[in-house]
């Protein structure tokens, strides 16, 4: 049992940054500890369970950000995580965009009303 | 205080309560529970997650399936969304210690959310707040169930804010609980603007989205004239726009004077003033105004007051009723005039139209259905027994056309013969002129029909090439627009030389600045709204033909729609400073 906080700073990897299918795999991974698991940014601190959260982060490629946990698997929490974002997701990387940031593909050709 | 420019539809200004009606319809009070039904409440709000929930993950199993998991993807980020630990603390806090009903609370934070999104940098965060409203809908449909909030059960007055109203919602409005409404998105001339013209109730339309701003119960001040909507005013917009309300009355109770007096020019030409009516009981008001006839009796309501096809005397009963009511006077009953989009019986296939305005409507949609169009032209024939009735095919874009609706009305008359029904036998037979074609073919259309109507909304429409209903393009609806003036006077023209009736029965007609046009183009039977017809009536009378005339000649000489409403602004201020310091925005609105 250790209330000590456990930290590590990464970087962004990935070229799209933290948009919606990394945010989900991040809170996804964050949520499987216990620990209570934050991410600061130039003193902003958000939780690292809530997908809402990390969206309105808006970290871009190349963003600094701190992992932080405290509680019984935090080290373990803090290396997951800390590995995910720097490992960038496992996005094959920016050329195509992925479709995750687009809505469900729509038929719908040109209408004029 | 928040401000917002609309599209002024309807005129008059009214200042009340907002009722509020979501995207989906749904109503978001800002209502709260009691301190012992609290616990209730969050657990009705979690079963609504989980409901949500489980409708996402079914989406996500489909998408997956059909489209590969790429896609399926987003469904399990919204997933993660609606079961957010922040979201829903969040949620519970404001049940239990504000108070908040679970709708109210849902609303309030998931909008924040999509606020803070909109805020964010780059193009693709901020595309997220979609996917916030998208969930927010989720959870609203699992608390408040399917159902739309009823309209027409409105308890006390108020001024109705919607994304939308459908032309059947705005049908259902009962003007006497409803001081005005607001819709987000919408144009001038759409069927939603026509409608709240009819019942005179005060309205904007295209202002854009705002309602996540609003909570039911806030003040709002709707300025039918100029489109502008105040929500939470301040005290001294709130005192200005009481007395611009007052001045607004004693304006039109002063052109309500001219009642008794004939619609003619300075130098005694008579025009003819008709009536729009969409609904049988808008006789009254056509009556009220001393209508010289109903230019143009609307039938869609009649189909779409129920999702059955109307029977024959459904039509005969609402025609009759409006004929008798004019007593004498000329009533055009113009056939079906909409989209199979608009009646909910799409194509037998199912598939929506790409281009509903080019595609199966109007003449085309009655055309295809002769036997419902054969009972609407039955009812039309025995209500011409009963007073001078006279009957307009619309959107005729060919000969060919023409000639199987009059094949179809001479079909009806030959039932009707052998019935020894009575009807009117030489009952005049007329078209809209609203497709280009048929104004490049006039002459030749005039020889096969009695009477024209220029319909001029969708003849501008369709002349320019513009949807009058998208926001983005809306400015280049410019009914003034040389092409469409030369073409009116063509038409006239053509008219004039066949001997043949032509009016105006469009929006034109309801603009002072436009109908002076009109009038100097050569018509001299303008078909409106009927509030609009003691306005017309009074700019009608203050000006001569001959300065009508040359201000056409002008008009018809420019090159922009732009220089033609200036022309127009400068001469009515000429003829008519008080009511220009009405209308500073027309003709100008597009």
């Amino acid at each position: 049992m250790s209330d000590r906080v456990v930290r590590r700073t990464v970087t962004v990897r990935n070229a799209q940054g933290i948009h919606a299918r990394p945010a989900d795999l991040l809170a996804k991974t964050a949520s499987q500890f216990d620990a209570t698991i934050w991410i600061e940014r130039q003193g902003e601190r958000i939780d690292a369970k809530s997908i809402l959260s990390l969206l309105t982060l808006a970290a871009v490629e190349g963003t600094r950000l701190e992992i932080c946990a405290e509680g019984t698997d935090a080290e373990e929490a803090v290396a997951k995580v800390a590995e995910l974002i720097e490992r960038g997701f496992d996005e094959a990387d920016a050329d195509s965009p992925s479709p995750t940031d687009s809505s469900p593909p729509q038929h719908r050709p040109g209408s004029i009303r | 205080m928040l401000s917002l420019q609309g599209i002024a539809v309807s005129p008059g200004v009214a200042i009340g309560e907002a009722f509020v009606v979501d995207h989906e319809g749904f109503r978001i009070p800002r209502r709260f529970v009691p301190q012992d039904a609290v616990e209730y409440e969050i657990e009705r709000l979690q079963r609504a997650l989980d409901a949500a929930a489980a409708e996402l993950e079914q989406n996500r199993q489909r998408i997956d399936a059909q489209l590969g998991s790429q896609y399926g993807a987003i469904f399990s980020a919204h997933l993660r969304m609606l079961q957010d630990p922040q979201l829903v603390e969040k949620l519970h806090e404001l049940i239990r210690t504000r108070h908040y009903s679970p709708e109210y609370a849902v609303s309030t934070t998931l909008r924040e959310y999509a606020e803070a999104f909109e805020q964010l940098p780059g193009h693709v965060l901020p595309e997220r707040a979609h996917d916030i409203y998208d969930i927010e809908r989720r959870i609203l449909r699992q608390l408040l169930g399917r159902r739309r909030e009823e309209l027409s059960h409105l308890d006390s007055p108020a001024v109705i804010l919607a994304h939308d109203l459908t032309p059947g919602e705005t049908a259902q409005l009962d003007p006497e609980k409803t001081l005005a409404f607001v819709t987000e998105v919408g144009g001038v001339g759409g069927h939603t603007a026509i409608l709240a013209k009819a019942k005179e109730i005060p309205a904007v339309v295209g202002t854009g989205r705002f309602l996540h701003e609003v909570a039911g119960g806030d003040l709002v001040i709707v300025d039918g004239d100029h489109g502008h909507v105040i929500i939470d005013p301040d005290a001294a917009t709130l005192e200005r726009y009481e007395r611009e309300r007052k001045q607004h009355q004693a304006l039109f109770q002063q052109f309500e004077q001219l009642r008794e007096l004939p619609a003619e020019t300075a130098d005694g030409v008579r025009i003819e003033l008709a009536a729009n009516i969409e609904f049988p009981h808008e006789v009254r008001a056509a009556r009220r105004r001393a209508a010289a006839g109903v230019g143009l009796y609307r039938t869609e309501f009649l189909y779409l007051a129920s999702d059955e096809e109307p029977t024959e005397e459904d039509h005969y009963r609402a025609y009759a009723q409006v004929v008798e009511a004019m007593e004498g006077r000329p009533v055009v009953i113009r056939t079906l005039d909409l989209g199979a989009d608009k009646l909910g019986r799409a194509p037998a296939d199912g598939e929506e139209e790409a281009n509903p305005f080019l595609g199966l409507r109007s003449i085309r949609l009655s055309l295809k259905n002769i036997d419902g169009f054969r009972v609407q032209l039955r009812a039309i024939l025995r209500a011409s027994a009963l007073g001078p009735v006279q009957v307009m095919f619309p959107m005729i874009a060919t000969l060919g056309e023409l000639r199987r609706a009059k094949m179809v009305l001479a079909d009806a008359m030959e039932d009707l013969d052998e019935q020894g029904i009575h009807y009117d036998r030489r009952i005049p037979v007329g078209m809209m002129v609203e497709v280009p074609s048929s104004a490049v073919l006039i002459e030749r259309f005039l020889e096969e029909v009695d009477f024209v109507s220029i319909g001029t909304n969708d003849l501008v429409q369709y002349m320019l090439a513009v949807d009058r209903a998208n926001r983005e393009v809306a400015e280049l609806y410019q009914a003034t627009d040389p092409s469409v003036l030369v073409m009116i006077d063509r038409v006239v023209r053509a008219a004039e030389a066949a001997g043949k009736p032509v009016s105006v029965c469009g929006q034109m007609s309801s603009e002072p600045g436009q109908a002076l046009l009109l009038l100097g183009l050569g018509i001299r039977r303008l078909s409106m709204p009927p509030v609009n017809i003691p306005e017309i009536k009074a700019v009608t009378r203050r000006v001569r033909c001959d300065e009508c005339r040359s201000l056409a000649e002008r008009a018809l000489q420019m090159d922009l729609a732009r220089e033609v409403n200036a022309l127009l602004r400068e001469e009515l201020r000429r003829i008519l400073p008080d009511l220009v310091n009405h209308h500073p925005t027309s003709p100008d609105t597009p």
